[in-house]
Parts: C-alpha cells; sequence; structure tokens
C-alpha cells in the first residue's frame, strides 16, 4: 500500500515536472488551428505537421545560433576542465599557506555574482576588440565556471592515495608527469565538471543579450528569446524554436544525471 | 620530498591559468565596479571622484530610490516565495525517492523531476505563459497582468523549473545518513515515518541553512526570467521588478530612463553587498553552529 502511494505522488510531481515540456513538444509537431483546436490533443494522421520546424530552419537564424552555442559551451567546458584540474591538483598537492589562501579565494567565487562586473566587463572587452565575438563569451563563462569547478575538483583529487603519487616521484616522474598519472582516478569529477558547466552556458541569456548579441553571434538561448518576440503568431514555428532550444541539452543531461547531481551535491554542501 | 620553494613554484605554475582567467574576468570587473560607483565617469572633464554621491542619488533621489526600493521589496518577496514552496517541496520528493520503496525507479523519478531545472528561461517563460493564456483557457485571469499576482506567479514559475535543486541536495543527504541508524530505528518498532523525523530529518538540518542561503544568493541575482517574460519593462506598475532588471535598466536606459554607469556601478554595488554581508553573517553565525550538531 504504502508502495502505491510512494509512486503516485511521485508521477504526479513528475506530470506536474514535465507535463509543460511535453505540451511545447506535442504541439510544436501539429498544425496551427490543431494547436488552438486542442491543445492537449496528441497529433492525429490529419493533424500532423512538421511546417513549424521546416519554417525554423529555413527562415530563422536557427543553424547559425546552434552553431555558436555549441562552440561556446563546448570551448568553456574544455577549457574549464583543463585549468580548474591543473589547479585542483596543486591545491591538494602543495600543501603550504598559500595553497589554502588560493582554495578559500576560488571558494569565494561561488558565490561571486560576476554578473554586476558587467559594466567594466563591457569597457574591457572593447578595449581588448572582443565585443561581439565568441571568444568574449568564452572568457566570461570559464571564468563563472572556474570556482565551483575548482572546489569540485579538490574533493575529488583528496581521494586520490598519495602513494601512488610517491610512487611516480620516485621513479623520477616529473610533477607535470605526476598530474597525467592520476588524472584518469579522477575521471568522474571531470564529468561532474563538464556536465555542471554545461547547463549554466547553454542556458544563459545575460552575457550574450550583452556581450555577443549581433545575428553572427547569437546562441540559441538569444535567439529563441527574440525569435519569441518576432513571431508571435507563428505558434508552430514558435514551438519548434523552443523545442530544438531545449532538447540537446535535456538529453545531455538525461546522460550524465548522475555525474551532474553528484557533482552539485559536492560541489555545495562543502 | 620537495622543497618548500619547489611547492611554491609549482603551486604557481599549476594554478597561474585558472587563476588568471578568474581574476581577470570573474573579480577584476567587480572590484573595478565597486571602484566605479564613487566616481562620475561621463562628464566632460573625465573622471571625477564623486564620494557617496551615486549612492545618495540611488536612496534618496525620488524616482530613482523609489524604483530601488521597490525591487529590493520585491526581490525579498520573490526570495520569500521560493523558500517557502521550494523548500518543502524539495524535502518531500527526496523523502519520496529515498523511501526505500522505489527500487529501480528511484534514477529515473530523479532524472524527470530534475528536467525543468535543465531549461533555459526563455522556454520556461513561454511554456507558462502559454499555460496560463486566458486564450487556452487553463485560466480566465490575467495573473502576469494584474498588479496583485504578476510577481508571485513569476516567483511560482520560477519554483517549478528550480525545485529540482532542494530536491537534490536533501536526497544527497538523505542517502548518506548511516544506514545502521535506520535498522536499529526501524528493529526499535519505528516505522517509515516516524524513522524519517526523528532520525533522518534531524540528520540532514544543516541542510537547510545552505539551501536557503544559495536560494537567497540565487534569488537576489535573479534577472532572467522576469526579463524573458517582460523584457526590461517590468510587470503592471513596476510589480515584477527585482534588483537584476532594475539594475539592467539604470546602465542599459529604457524608455523613460536615461542610462546611467555610474548609477549603474552604485546598484550593482548594493546588490553585492546584500548578497555578500547576509552569506558572511550566515557563516559565521549560522552554518558552523549547525555543521557541529551533525555527524
Amino acid at each position: 500500500m504504502e508502495h502505491v502511494i510512494v509512486h503516485a505522488l511521485l508521477i504526479v510531481f513528475v506530470l506536474l515536472a514535465i507535463g509543460p515540456v511535453l505540451i511545447v513538444i506535442v504541439n510544436s509537431l501539429k498544425t496551427t488551428p490543431a494547436i488552438f483546436g486542442g491543445p492537449f490533443d496528441l497529433p492525429t494522421a490529419k493533424t500532423f505537421s512538421l511546417e513549424g520546424y521546416k519554417r525554423v530552419l529555413t527562415r530563422g537564424n536557427f543553424i547559425v545560433n546552434y552553431r555558436n552555442s555549441l562552440v561556446v559551451t563546448v570551448t568553456t567546458i574544455g577549457l574549464t576542465v583543463v585549468l580548474s584540474t591543473l589547479a585542483a591538483f596543486a591545491l591538494v598537492e602543495y600543501r603550504i599557506r598559500l595553497a589554502s589562501l588560493l582554495g578559500g579565494l576560488f571558494v569565494l567565487g561561488i558565490m561571486l555574482p560576476i554578473r554586476l562586473g558587467t559594466i567594466p566587463l563591457i569597457q574591457m572587452m572593447l578595449a581588448w576588440k572582443l565585443i561581439d565575438t565568441l571568444a568574449a563569451l568564452i572568457l566570461v563563462y570559464t571564468a563563472m565556471s572556474i570556482p565551483i569547478a575548482v572546489t569540485l575538483m579538490v574533493t575529488y583529487f583528496r581521494t586520490v592515495p598519495t602513494d601512488l603519487k610517491e610512487a611516480a616521484r620516485m621513479d623520477g616522474a616529473s610533477e607535470l608527469r605526476t598530474f597525467w598519472i592520476v588524472v584518469p582516478l579522477v575521471r568522474p569529477g571531470l564529468a561532474a565538471v563538464a556536465a555542471l558547466t554545461m547547463l549554466p552556458v547553454w542556458n544563459d541569456l545575460w552575457f550574450p543579450l550583452i556581450l555577443a548579441p549581433s545575428r553572427q553571434n547569437q546562441t540559441v538561448t538569444l535567439g529563441v528569446q527574440q525569435f519569441v518576440g518576432q513571431f508571435m503568431n507563428d505558434y508552430p514555428a514558435l514551438l519548434a524554436a523552443l523545442t530544438l532550444g531545449a532538447v540537446p541539452l535535456v538529453l545531455l543531461f538525461t546522460l550524465f544525471s548522475r555525474q551532474f547531481i553528484s557533482g552539485l551535491s559536492k560541489g555545495y554542501s562543502k | 620530498m620537495i622543497s618548500p620553494a619547489a611547492a611554491h613554484r609549482n603551486l604557481l605554475l599549476f594554478v597561474l591559468p585558472a587563476l588568471a582567467v578568474y581574476l581577470v574576468f570573474a573579480v577584476l570587473p567587480l572590484a573595478t565596479s565597486i571602484v566605479m560607483s564613487f566616481f562620475q565617469t561621463s562628464g566632460v572633464s573625465g573622471d571625477v571622484f564623486v564620494g557617496l554621491a551615486n549612492y545618495e542619488r540611488l536612496f534618496t533621489h525620488p524616482t530613482i530610490s523609489a524604483r530601488f526600493w521597490n525591487a529590493l521589496l520585491n526581490n525579498m518577496q520573490y526570495f520569500a516565495i521560493h523558500l517557502i514552496v521550494e523548500v518543502p517541496m524539495g524535502l518531500l520528493l527526496a523523502a519520496l525517492l529515498t523511501s526505500g520503496k522505489l527500487a529501480r525507479s528511484e534514477g529515473i523519478y530523479r532524472t524527470l523531476l530534475f528536467i525543468p531545472a535543465t531549461l533555459s528561461v526563455v522556454i520556461v517563460g513561454f511554456v507558462w505563459r502559454l499555460i496560463i493564456n486566458p486564450l487556452w483557457g487553463l485560466v480566465g485571469f490575467p495573473l502576469l497582468g494584474t498588479e496583485s499576482t504578476a510577481l508571485t506567479t513569476i516567483s511560482l514559475m520560477s519554483v517549478w523549473q528550480y525545485f529540482g535543486i532542494p530536491m537534490v541536495f536533501l536526497y544527497s543527504a538523505l542517502l548518506a545518513v548511516p544506514n545502521e541508524l535506520v535498522e536499529a530505528a526501524n528493529i526499535d518498532g519505528a516505522g517509515g515515518w516516524t524513522t524519517f523525523w526523528k532520525i533522518k530529518f534531524p540528520l540532514i538540518a544543516p541542510q537547510f541553512g545552505l539551501i536557503a542561503i544559495l536560494t537567497y544568493i540565487w534569488t537576489f541575482n535573479g534577472f532572467d526570467l522576469v526579463f524573458a517574460l517582460n523584457g526590461s519593462a517590468p510587470g503592471p506598475n513596476y510589480s515584477t521588478d527585482i534588483l537584476g532588471t532594475y539594475f539592467y535598466r539604470t546602465f542599459f536606459g529604457s524608455s523613460g530612463q536615461l542610462a546611467d554607469l555610474d548609477l549603474g556601478a552604485a546598484v550593482a554595488t548594493i546588490i553585492f553587498l546584500t548578497v555578500l554581508l547576509v552569506t558572511a553573517a550566515y557563516f559565521r553565525l549560522i552554518q558552523r553552529r549547525l555543521k557541529s550538531y551533525s555527524v
């Protein structure tokens, strides 16, 4: 009996969580009259239509938006993973006062609302001729992701046995070589950092709006936001745009949800 | 063994790349923003130190300060609604997920329940606007267009998006509760309900402090959802204006308001202090005490 109640409650919440998303996806596959006629009906042979998707892909700026988001997100993840892994290795490895000071500085950054530095960031990007480039976004997002990534990687490096590193050093391995030997042991941490970095970067609206708003540099999130404004009456296209904007991340999250969740709870509850 | 000098050199070599990016693109802009708030930079005679003049305007200028206090109060309400609705919801779901009655479906539920948190606010805003749209008939009342309901409506949309976060925190904490304690309680005849409130709940209690402070930080940095729904013109009679949208309007300008970088810097500094002081006080006064009681 208790089993039934637990499942029933969870199913209600799951429907509440994904119901609205399903409404968007289902309706994106229908004709306009069908969307308004029966918003909660599944598409039938008569009402099924891919017109919305066709219009988004031809009329909008979608392919470019996608490519930009992909470039920005993947590069940010790569930079964040490499830089934070190097830093975290050293923070765990060299137990000197400076290490705990630097570690503290990174922890502090988790709370730092980087968005509030927007005005100087714009001036800086202007001065360095980086305004309205994807590079500006990548640099800001990497800076934004580093504090939590370093803190998280530190907890993973702490689990690596000292013997292994000492053995490597005995064999005359350089510090960089020792680093390479232990990196495979923190692989779950790398996945967690990647999963945790991905979502806020792909979904961010603020910095694309301010640092890279022009048509050729727009990300998906900003592109969809403007699409919503421009094509307010073309519901099939709108719903298709929203679906296309969400699907890749939802899929990736589903794949990496274990890493994501362990990263989230490890990174913050320190 | 590594000599202290070599340790210093190695540490800096490994940490420097991450530190440089973090300092230049996160710490420096914020620090510059704070410095800027004491200057007037838009004048013809270059930068002029004006002391607290920007703050004085922010706090006392009739229209500027009215909007500011309004945004601050709205932001507090925005935070309170998150706290009151999101945290109990997260607790209930975490308790259900770890009730031991789900077997293999636990992971599936957990993943599905977290999906809203993976969506961009553009989608969240649009989906909910569609659902509460009188045209589609679920609600025959303009929830977003009415001054008294707009902020609560937006807050609840945001709660819908992010309830997965407290859920995951409490879920991980519940998983970490030692099994022996639960088993011992069961042997003593405690049921699922009693075990939860008497054994598990006290052990995960410190997590609530952390969730509250993270919710505080995130809601006081809120911007995206309100902007996605309303643009920078915030709700009927500024009813959904929060600090983030106020900041955006101050430094970007909007219809009826000129862009003012220095005032924007002052707003940013005040938001920063609001977040920093409360967070620091929390860690000094509360979290430490909570930690010492937990296992």
